[in-house]
This record gives structure tokens, C-alpha cells and sequence, in this order.
């Protein structure tokens, strides 16, 4: 029997809660990083809108082929992406990460009266979803994964998502506006509200002939759904 | 993300950690003492049997002979002793033929498991130290010379052996083979620390007096050298291991049959631990009652609990997936060609990633260091990425049945 290295043993344990302190303060680093570069984006979106809004009041009726808000309305979705993202990993009580959400969800809402307004203005027909969840609603990530795919598949549909209990002023007017209750899953297309989950096929059916036909599926894919 | 699965899961990468960090200084720590190269005058070395017990090998017995007879070590201190264990198939007619041999004793007994003809064969030998050789392995030719050297010290009581798999041919094997590399490693480690709690099968030697004094072999749930090994530790014997006596073993080749060795081995050795309880924290067994015990049973839990907060993980993933292609009635989306749109963001950079994927790293690091105690040099090859990706998924397997049979003490088969 050998008597036992209490100093290799200290040693040992100085090593691996080094190992584990280095570890977090990386950890902790490299999500700062994740935090900013989320901030950088949402600013990004902010002057993107804001230059939009601008360019709407110095622009006559004349120049609507000017005002395109592609591009824009993708940023919203990668960002969106990536809050969904970081929710995950840094959980939801973050107070960093509940700043950038508000902070996304007036952008969103700025993103859609602006897009209204145009719409008025130009005389197009957009369709126009809003989509309410929260954290704790079972169907919640099915309905996501429903409105996702359907953004994929017609590019026409204008999505916002909104976490109902979120605590902000503009969110809670729309909300009141709208009149969502509170059964989550809760979507409004074009002003008419539905609550509770709604299946691809139930979303399709609300939806205008002109956007269906606007699909990117190929008639293969597509065929099964239509049958 | 600090939830209770988080804080057991980080727990247990920290011990993990710990113990990888603790064998790495003690390597450091010994490294000139493993470098050294004692010699022998031959006139002093040890007089050694070596007993072959078999049971139906009459594939490979001839080549475990062949090897015993192939060791650097004067022919009149060795004795080959083979115990044909009541054999049904033909291996008591060939081993006729060694009937004359001057170093070896045939001898035949009814069938009464592997630690009775052990027994058998000690009870027979009057050399200075008794060894065994499975009549599955081969020795390298050097094995003994390089053991002995261990039995100058006096306090020395007996000495394990490097085991390696023999041709490893396919995948399990090769990772067989890693996982050896890393035994190799440990058990040169847990010598240094007095801690070793397996005195292998195949070529593992004792001083006769071990037997005289603590008695023979039982049967110990079918691993009857881990026992021994614990019974030596309780009675404060020294085990050494020579990490340059190399053995190869011929390696179970498919999953059922190295599944099967495996529940005996693990089970095996969940039962002794529960016999010898008396050696956890126990003063007199320092760093094994303290330390290295208490980790391989937190490691086995550890790994169980990983594995099926995996399973859970994936099957509810799958189950996700499942009511979200549901909820699009089945479709697909249009292919849209392949984009790998890498960004940085989307890398995992929680604690428990990091600090696993460096406790992993560590782990690599130690077999290779394994691998260049058995090889002398460290040579990257496929199957350290056979083990990195398969492992992590059969281990599991046998540890789960093995608790299980423990649990509702189910006894488990040699074959």
C-alpha cells in the first residue's frame, strides 16, 4: 500500500478546476460574442428599416418599384434563426437575450406597418401572417415548423412571429388590436385571426390563389399536397 | 442551462477530468523510473511455471506452446504445466505428443472451471514464481526475462503483464485494440500508485508463498483474477506491472462473443467490488480504496447516465421531427441543391461542450501514450477513429446488462 500524495491530489484538483475556470471564462467570451454579433445585425436591420421608411416619405406613388423589402424580410429571418438559436443555449431567462428579443420584435412590427403602408400606397396584395407562441405551448414548434415551411415554398408570405408574454407596450397593443387570446398557437392572416394549431393544409386554404401559385415546389413535391 | 442534468452531467466530467489530469502526472512523475532497464544475472533468475489450462482449444493451443517454448529464459527454471480442464474436443490427444517434453507436464482433470485446474497446477509446481497463460494467447519472447526483473524487489508478490490483441483484422478488433492501448497506460499507471485491482489471465505471475498464504483460486463470478488481485491488495501485497512483457491475445472477433466477455468481465468485477467493499475508504488501501475504486464505479454510472440521457435526447429529436413532418403532411421541401453555410454562431460554446470535448482530448492523448509504451512510437491510424465513433456506443451496452444482472443477481456464462 502506498500512503497517499495529498499534494499530487491538490495539485491534480488545481489543474482541473484551472482547466474548468479557463473552460467558463471561454465559454462566457465566446457567447459575448454571439451576444454582440446579434446586436450588430438587429442595428443593421433598424437602419435598414429606417432608411426605408425615409426613402417611403421622399418617394411619390410613382417610384413603388423602387421600394423592395426582400432583402430585408430575410435578414428578419436569419436573425430570427439565430435568437431561436441562442434561446436554446443560453436559456431563456438571459437579460441580454430578452433586450435583443424586444428589440427584434419592434423591428418586426416596424417591418409591417411599413410594408402596410407600401402596400396601400402601391396598391399591392401582400399576405401579411402574424404568428403568436410562447415558450411553454406544446404545438408551439410544430406550428413554427409549419409557417417555416410554408415560407419556404411561397416566398410572397410576409411572417413575423411574436412571443405572446413578452412584456413590451407595442407588442401588447397589437396583440390587443388584433384580438389574439391567449390558446397558443395563434396566427392572423391578412386581419382575421386563428386560434390554436393549424396544419399545412389549413394555412394553405386561407391563403389567396395568387400566392399558392407562387410556389417554389416542383410538381413532384407539390403534387401530393394537391391531390 | 445550471438544471439539475446539467450540474450531474458536469460533475461527472469533472471527475473524468480529474482522473485523466492525476494518471497524466503520474506519468510525468515516473517517467525516468519506466525508462530505466534492470537486468538479471541468469544464475539469479526465478525458477517459473506456467500453467495452460484448456478447455476444447485444440485450434490454438499448439501456438500458445510454441510460444511458452519460444521464451529467452533458461530451459531448466521453466516449467510449462497444461491442465486439460475434462476437454471434449481432441486436446487431450494432441498434447500427447508433449508427453516427453523436459519442460512440460501434461496432465488431465474432470471439467471443474479454469480457477480448479489453476489450483490443480499450483498444487502440482514447486518453482519460485507460477504463471498462466490462456491457451487463447501467445507471449512475446522477451515476456519473462523482462517480468522476473520486477520479482527482485522482495516486496513484490506478483506482476501483470502488457496485453495486446492478436492480428487485429477488422473493425471490432481494431478497436479492441485501442481500447488495450489504453489499458496498457492504465495499469502501468495504477502500479505506480498501488492501485491495481486486475491481475490479468494471461501471463500474470505470483510468488508461490501468495498461494500458500492466502490460498487458492475461487471462482470469483467467473473473473477469478480480479479477485485475486483484490484479495493481494487487502493483504497489502504489491502488484507490479511490466509494460515491456507483451502478450497477445486472440481477441473475441464478433459483437455476441465480445459482448459476452464483457458482461462476465464488468459483472465480474461489480460482483467482487461488492465482495471486497471493505477495501473502499478504507485507510489502509489508499489510493485504490480512495480513489481509484470509488472512480471506476462513478465511471460506470457516469457512462450509463450519459448514454441514456443520449438515447432520450435522439429519441425525442425523432419524435420532434416526426410531429413536425406530420404537421406539413409529409412533405418535402423542394431540393434546393446543397448550401454548407457555415457560421461561427452556430458552434456549440457551452461549458459542458468545451470542457468535454477537452476531457475527451485528453483521453486520446493518454492512449497514445499507451500506444507508445507497447509500440515505442505513436503512429496515428484508422482505428483510434473507429474507437472515437463506435465505442462510445457499444461500451454502454455491456455496463447497462451488467448492472442489470447485478441488480437482480443474475449470474453470468465463461462462453
Amino acid at each position: 500500500m502506498q500512503t497517499m500524495n495529498w499534494k499530487k491530489y491538490a495539485l491534480t484538483f488545481i489543474i482541473t478546476a484551472a482547466v474548468f475556470l479557463t473552460a467558463i471564462a471561454l465559454s462566457n467570451y465566446l457567447n459575448n460574442k454571439k451576444i454582440t454579433n446579434l446586436r450588430d445585425i438587429e442595428d443593421k436591420i433598424a437602419t435598414d428599416i429606417m432608411s426605408s421608411e425615409t426613402q417611403y416619405d421622399l418617394l411619390a406613388e410613382s417610384a413603388c418599384k423602387d421600394l423592395s423589402a426582400d432583402v430585408l424580410s430575410q435578414e428578419l429571418n436569419a436573425l430570427a434563426q439565430k435568437l431561436t438559436y441562442t434561446e436554446i443555449n443560453f436559456g431563456k431567462n438571459s437579460p441580454d437575450l430578452l433586450r435583443l428579443k424586444t428589440y427584434y420584435t419592434l423591428l418586426q412590427i416596424k417591418d409591417y406597418l411599413l410594408m402596410k403602408k407600401i402596400s396601400l400606397k402601391c396598391n399591392t396584395k401582400p399576405v401579411f401572417i402574424l404568428y403568436f407562441y410562447s415558450a411553454d405551448c406544446p404545438k408551439c414548434e410544430q406550428q413554427g415548423y409549419v409557417l417555416t415551411y410554408l415560407r419556404e415554398q411561397y416566398p410572397n408570405l410576409r411572417i413575423y412571429s411574436f412571443d405572446y408574454n413578452l412584456d413590451n407596450p407595442a407588442l401588447r397593443t397589437m396583440i390587443s388590436l388584433n384580438k389574439v387570446e391567449d390558446t397558443l398557437p395563434a396566427i392572423v392572416i391578412n386581419d382575421k385571426v386563428y386560434n390554436g394549431f393549424l396544419d399545412k393544409e389549413k394555412v394553405e386554404a386561407t391563403l389567396p390563389a395568387w400566392v399558392l401559385a407562387t410556389s417554389t415546389a416542383t410538381t413532384t413535391t407539390s403534387s401530393t399536397s394537391k391531390n | 442551462m445550471w438544471d439539475l442534468p446539467s450540474i450531474i452531467i458536469c460533475v461527472f466530467i469533472f471527475i473524468s477530468l480529474f482522473f485523466e489530469v492525476f494518471l497524466l502526472l503520474t506519468f510525468l512523475e515516473n517517467r525516468p523510473a519506466m525508462k530505466k532497464k534492470t537486468d538479471i544475472l541468469p544464475a539469479n533468475l526465478p525458477t517459473a511455471t506456467v500453467v495452460v489450462p484448456c478447455f476444447n482449444e485444440e485450434k490454438s493451443v499448439f501456438g500458445t506452446i510454441n510460444s511458452l517454448l519460444a521464451l529467452d529464459y533458461p530451459k531448466d527454471k521453466l516449467s510449462i504445466m497444461i491442465i486439460d480442464d475434462g476437454s471434449t474436443d481432441n486436446t487431450w490427444n494432441l498434447i500427447q505428443q508433449y508427453q516427453n517434453h523436459p519442460n512440460i507436464q501434461i496432465f488431465r482433470k474432470e471439467n471443474g472451471g479454469k480457477h480448479t485446474a489453476l489450483n490443480f497446477a499450483i498444487s502440482q509446481s514447486t518453482s519460485d514464481i507460477i504463471g498462466c497463460l490462456d491457451a487463447d494467447s501467445f507471449v512475446d519472447s522477451q515476456a519473462l526475462k523482462n517480468l522476473v526483473t520486477y520479482f527482485s524487489d522482495p516486496k513484490t508478490m506478483a506482476v501483470t503483464p502488457a496485453i495486446k490483441i492478436y492480428e487485429p483484422h477488422n473493425i471490432l478488433l481494431k478497436i479492441q485494440k485501442v481500447e488495450h492501448d489504453w489499458g496498457i497506460f492504465l495499469r502501468k499507471m495504477l502500479s505506480f500508485i498501488d492501485a491495481l485491482y486486475v491481475t490479468p489471465g494471461p501471463f500474470s505471475f505470483f510468488r508461490r508463498e501468495v498461494f500458500t498464504n492466502l490460498g487458492p483460486y475461487r471462482k470469483a463470478h467467473n473473473t477469478e483474477d480480479m479477485e485475486m488481485a483484490m484479495r493481494l491488495q487487502k493483504h497489502g501485497y504489491k502488484i507490479e506491472n511490466c509494460h515491456t512483457a507483451f502478450v497477445y491475445t486472440i481477441a473475441p472477433h464478433k459483437f455476441s462473443k465480445l459482448f459476452t466477455q464483457r458482461l462476465r468481465w464488468t459483472y465480474g468485477f461489480l460482483k467482487n467490488v461488492i465482495d471486497y467493499k471493505e477495501l473502499f475508504f478504507n485507510k489502509t488501501q489508499g489510493n485504490l480504496g480512495f480513489f481509484v475504486l470509488p472512480v471506476m464505479i462513478i465511471s460506470t454510472l457516469s457512462t450509463l447516465w450519459l448514454a441514456s440521457s443520449f438515447i432520450i435526447n435522439i429519441l425525442s429529436k425523432i419524435k420532434t421531427g416526426l410531429l413536425n413532418w406530420q404537421a406539413v403532411n409529409f412533405n418535402f421541401l423542394p431540393f434546393k441543391g446543397w448550401h454548407f453555410n457555415f457560421e461561427w454562431f452556430y458552434i456549440n460554446t457551452n461549458v459542458i461542450g468545451l470542457i468535454a470535448i477537452l476531457s475527451f482530448g485528453l483521453m486520446i492523448f493518454l492512449i497514445l501514450l499507451g500506444r507508445k509504451i507497447s509500440e515505442g512510437k505513436i503512429k496515428l491510424r484508422m482505428e483510434l477513429l473507429y474507437f472515437i465513433f463506435l465505442y462510445p456506443f457499444i461500451y454502454p451496452t455491456w455496463l447497462a446488462k451488467s448492472v442489470y444482472n447485478v441488480l437482480v443477481s443474475k449470474k453470468t456464462m465463461w462462453r
